[in-house]
């Protein structure tokens, strides 16, 4: 069970870094919501992986480690207000650029200036 | 506290010009003068004690912690260093009242000229190196403030900017070297440094440190190859020259050597730097000083070659040497002094310094003639004068070494050559200048200049003579403890004598006479000669290395730092992947000893669901909408994967999280391109993935080791305290808002900071509204179907229900705050999405803002509330009641804080999620703009 876990910590870091390292911010934000996921995993794994062992005193014999899920919890929330603000900080470059690039313009090869990118629009 | 003000004094003195200047030039110069001559009394009360044999020291405690003082010392050569500093530095200031213009702005020239002279006093009577080192850069910020003080001439502006950047560059150097000492002697104090020359000669580093210690020396002292910067550094004012130039900032480096004697000479690899780079300056500066039609050039070049004499003797690893060396710092501050004041003079009272139409100014000022003729005299080295005395010893010094073995006879060779040179260009000063026939085409007729522009140049030419007649009476005293100072014992015998009788170094002078004379006379062979060559331009080299340094680092810059937030993270990721994947490396195995978790058919099949929303999700995320559904598909699973590990709270979370993110996203998506076309190219893309797919090897070995090892961990003290301490059977929740309570005080503050950022974002969002989708399809003209308004208003009581259930048991069983406020929130925004905001607008009337405000208000004071009862910030309190009908409850001051938190998420979460949907609406929110 811990191999497939790693396994898949291990994906959605791949995903989310591909994701975020592409050109435009909804890609980017999409990207970090997989890379929060792969982070609360990761950090949930340092109590290790039990079954059956809630940390509520008395409803089981041995309880999992209560320290990085009380972490991992306010993570969730803080990342989903850090999610809220990037999306935001997006629509306003949208907004006000007139185009969705992470740059807030498009960058064209071959000696053409950069343009605003109203076509999605 | 007497010594510390020697070095206070000038520094506060820099100050005084800024406030007299608008008093007149007489007083801002009185007013300037006052406290270095204040300072000079000071040191020559001391001079007895000094005489006597004693060192003076003292010092305050600066960063104790760090062992560093404000530490000084007053020893024979910081005695004989400071008589030059402040006694020149005082005719230098009176002699610029008379050179400066009434355009030039005095009380800043002065200001500059005693910020220098207060940094070269702190270098020679620091006693510890790193303030030492301080003192040191202050002088070349000063000489570069100086040199650069007439800003609107170009040249000005280069030669500062060169001899800034040449000393600068050692002066780095030094730093290092000095912070090598200090680690080898393991103490920067110079006493204790001065006392282990045994220890740092022995040391492996001596080397590093010795050529560290010395490029900062021969920067600071234009020796070759480093003198280039002097000769420009002439665009200074000319008291500038006479004071930096010749007589101190030039010295410092001198100085450094001298200083460091003890403990950085007497070696073969001090010899072989020190003596061969004080020879080649020494020569080339005496040569192509010849050449020099500009009067300040010729000087600037003397200079250097003096100054390569000094070093040339202080390399000698020879005491009598060192002597004669200090001897010379004595002689040659005064010659040329006075030799760049005339210069001075003669360009102020007749505009111009070329040579070669200064000619015949004898007839038109004799009596500054008669002074330079005396200072140029001494320069050359002719008996009766003082620069004579110093360069028998040099000769004699000279032939008592053996240290290029048989080829030892070349160095009194090349030293005679060196001073007939001298003696050429001395020749070409008085002769070329002064006589020669008449005038050609200056700017003015030449005259006299004020009498008092005069004054220090008669004091220091007077200087030149009485030491040259009665040297024993006038500097033996000075010279002695000086060289005691450096040698660090006895002083070598020595006599101060002008006439030693018919010896070799009287003959090499003699020969020196004459072939100085026979050069000069001979001189237009020798400059039609030296016509063939091309002289390279310093100024231009420079500038094409600095450019061509301005260039690559651009060319870096370019590379690295493009714009492109794509580079920036793919550039971090590399390094990422190398700085994580490199210990991975050395890893013998990746497998702990845990016992693992079988694995079992339901984790496996949400294992592969999730593995494949996410590939999925990269796969499709040029289609937005689609890959938000995948990518809600992982959210869900992740929140499984919690379930099923045993942590219900944290399962709880995620699942109402990902309700919020994927409405979040979903409205995100109305305003943004729902599609994106294809843009990175193949090889982009391949890279990317190449290099998040070996991160993503790196962090999943890295979890999977994680995993396997054994756990030891703190938190056996939270599950013993839980019931006890915090009241309540849930671990998690009572960490939260118990435990580690303050941290928690601290996230929803930020959650709430985050909300009101986007609030403000939102505000003044002038954002299109799509009124199609992008295949041009109308938006749905029924926003609120009936179904779900009814559906949606009667689940609202029992969601708002069952998140008080959540917030109630919280503590106790999984649940609590952050939950229950999703939950509201999601119950809210349901009532939003069914019916639309002008519907919500009556009914809802909560300023989401105040909740915010109000729920870490609540969770504050109840930190607070502790102090009351003399409790530490945010200590807990509980107690059981009974009451009819409802049985036993528990009572306990981390549900308020409980309640703060649960206040909080919901106006954080609505304050985000109902104004980024009003923008969908006419009722968007608007700010005015000015706010």
């Amino acid at each position: 069970m811990e191999a497939i876990y790693a396994f898949c910590v291990g994906i959605l870091t791949t995903c989310g870094f591909f994701l975020v390292l592409r050109g435009r911010t909804f890609t980017v934000v999409i990207g970090l919501t997989l890379l929060s996921y792969a982070v609360n995993l990761f950090l949930f794994a340092s109590g290790r992986l039990k079954l059956d062992s809630a940390a509520v005193l008395g409803q089981s014999a041995e309880y999992s480690d209560p320290l990085p899920q009380a972490l991992v919890l306010t993570a969730i929330v803080i990342g989903f207000a850090m999610t809220a603000f990037v999306v935001i900080l997006a629509m306003r470059s949208r907004a006000d650029q007139g185009n969705d690039h992470v740059d807030g313009q498009i960058r064209l090869p071959l000696n053409q200036t950069h343009i605003s990118d109203k076509r999605n629009g | 506290m007497n010594l510390l003000w020697v070095v206070l004094l000038p520094l506060i003195g820099t100050l005084v010009p800024l406030f007299t200047e608008r008093f007149g030039r007489n007083i801002c110069t009185l007013s300037v003068a006052i406290l270095p001559a204040w300072s000079l009394i000071l040191v020559l009360m001391f001079a007895g004690d000094i005489f006597d044999g004693q060192e003076i020291r003292q010092s305050i405690a600066w960063i104790p912690a760090m062992g560093l003082d404000l530490s000084f010392r007053l020893d024979g050569l910081s005695l004989l260093f400071l008589l030059l500093i402040l006694g020149i530095g005082l005719l230098v200031i009176l002699y610029a009242r008379y050179y400066l213009s009434a355009k030039d702005s005095m009380g800043q020239f002065y200001a500059y000229l005693i910020l220098f002279m207060s940094a070269m006093v702190g270098i020679v009577t620091s006693n510890n190196l790193i303030q030492l080192w301080i003192f040191w850069e202050l002088t070349s910020i000063s000489s570069f403030l100086l040199i650069s003080f007439w800003s609107h001439k170009s040249e000005a502006r280069k030669g500062a900017r060169m001899a800034l950047t040449v000393t600068g560059a050692g002066g780095l150097a030094l730093l290092a070297g000095l912070l090598l000492i200090g680690n080898i002697v393991g103490s920067f104090d110079l006493d204790t440094v001065l006392s282990s020359g045994d220890l740092i000669r022995s040391h492996a580093t001596y080397p590093i440190a010795l050529t560290l210690v010395l490029l900062g020396a021969f920067t600071k002292s234009a020796q070759f190859p480093f003198h280039f910067w002097l000769p420009h550094a002439m665009a200074a004012p000319t008291p500038v020259s006479a004071y930096l130039h010749s007589a101190t900032m030039v010295k410092a480096g001198i100085f450094l050597m001298a200083r460091f004697y003890p403990v950085l000479a007497g070696t073969d690899l001090w010899f072989i730097i020190v003596s061969l780079t004080g020879l080649i300056t020494l020569l080339i500066g005496a040569y192509v000083a010849l050449f020099k039609h500009d009067l300040k050039g010729l000087l600037a070049y003397s200079t250097i070659s003096h100054l390569g004499l000094i070093t040339l003797l202080l390399g000698l690893n020879s005491e009598l040497a060192a002597v004669a060396a200090i001897f010379h710092i004595i002689n040659h501050a005064t010659f040329k002094a006075s030799l760049f004041m005339a210069a001075g003079i003669i360009d102020h009272e007749s505009g111009s310094r070329d040579m070669r139409k200064l000619n015949g100014l004898w007839k038109y000022m004799p009596y500054t003639a008669t002074l330079a003729m005396v200072a140029a005299l001494s320069m050359a080295g002719v008996p009766l004068l003082n620069g004579f005395l110093s360069k028998e010893m040099f000769f004699s010094e000279t032939l008592n070494q053996s240290t290029l073995g048989s080829l030892s006879w070349l160095i009194p060779m090349l030293a005679t050559v060196g001073a007939a040179f001298s003696v050429a260009y001395s020749l070409r000063f008085i002769h070329d200048v002064f006589f020669n026939g008449e005038p050609i085409d200056l700017p003015k007729t030449p005259k006299e200049p004020p009498r008092y522009m005069k004054v220090p140049v008669e004091i220091l030419v007077t200087l030149c003579l009485v030491v040259g007649i009665f040297p024993a009476y006038v500097v033996g005293d000075l010279l002695n403890v000086a060289s005691l100072a450096v040698l660090k014992h006895e002083v070598p015998i020595y006599s101060l004598a002008i006439w030693h009788g018919f010896n070799i170094p009287l003959f090499m002078s003699f020969m020196a006479m004459v072939g100085g004379a026979t050069i000069y006379y001979n001189r237009r062979h020798l400059f039609e000669f030296q016509s063939h060559f091309d002289e390279p331009d310093a100024k231009q080299i420079f500038e094409g290395v600095i450019q061509s340094i301005v260039r690559g680092s651009q060319k870096v810059i370019d590379t690295l730092e493009n714009g492109s937030l794509q580079r920036y993270i793919f550039l971090l990721l590399l390094f990422t992947l190398v700085m994580g994947a490199l210990p991975l490396l050395d890893l013998t195995q990746n497998t702990g000893s845990r016992a693992q978790i079988p694995l079992d058919g339901v984790t496996l099949t949400g294992a592969l669901l999730l593995i494949l929303s996410a590939i999925a999700t990269v796969i499709w995320y040029r289609r937005r909408f689609l890959a938000l559904i995948f990518l809600s598909v992982v959210g869900l699973i992740v929140s499984l994967a919690f379930a099923q590990f045993s942590a219900p709270d944290l399962a709880l979370t995620q699942l109402s999280v990902e309700i919020v993110t994927i409405i979040l996203l979903l409205l995100a998506l109305f305003f943004l391109p729902q599609n994106a076309h294809k843009e990175s190219t193949n090889r982009r893309l391949s890279g990317d993935l190449l290099v998040s797919g070996l991160l993503g090897c790196v962090i999943g070995t890295i979890c999977f080791a994680m995993l396997t090892t054994p756990l030891n961990t703190i938190s056996d003290f939270f599950i013993a305290n839980s019931k006890t301490g915090g009241g309540g059977t849930n671990v998690v929740n009572v960490i939260l808002v118990d435990f580690r309570g303050f941290d928690t005080l601290g996230e929803i503050t930020v959650l709430g900071i985050a909300a009101l950022g986007v609030f403000k974002l939102i505000a003044k969002m002038r954002i299109f509204m799509p009124t199609r989708d992008d295949k041009g399809r109308a938006w749905s003209n029924d926003p609120h179907p009936m179904m779900l308004e009814m559906v949606s208003q009667s689940l609202l009581p029992l969601a708002l229900l069952v998140s008080v259930y959540i917030f109630l048991r919280g503590h106790n069983v999984p649940g609590g705050g952050f939950i229950a406020g999703l939950i509201t929130s999601v119950a809210i925004i349901q009532q939003y999405i069914a019916h639309g905001v002008m519907w919500i607008k009556p009914r809802i009337n909560i300023d989401y803002q105040w909740l915010i405000a109000g729920g870490i208000l609540i969770a504050t004071a109840t930190g607070l509330g502790s102090w009351i009862f003399d409790r530490p910030f945010l200590s807990s309190w509980f107690d059981y009641f009974d009451l009819p009908w409802i049985g036993k409850f528990e009572l306990a001051s981390a549900m308020l804080f409980d309640l703060g938190v649960y206040l909080t998420v919901v106006g954080a979460v609505m304050l985000i999620l109902a104004n980024l949907g009003k923008l969908t609406t006419s009722e968007r929110i608007h700010i005015k703009e000015n706010d």
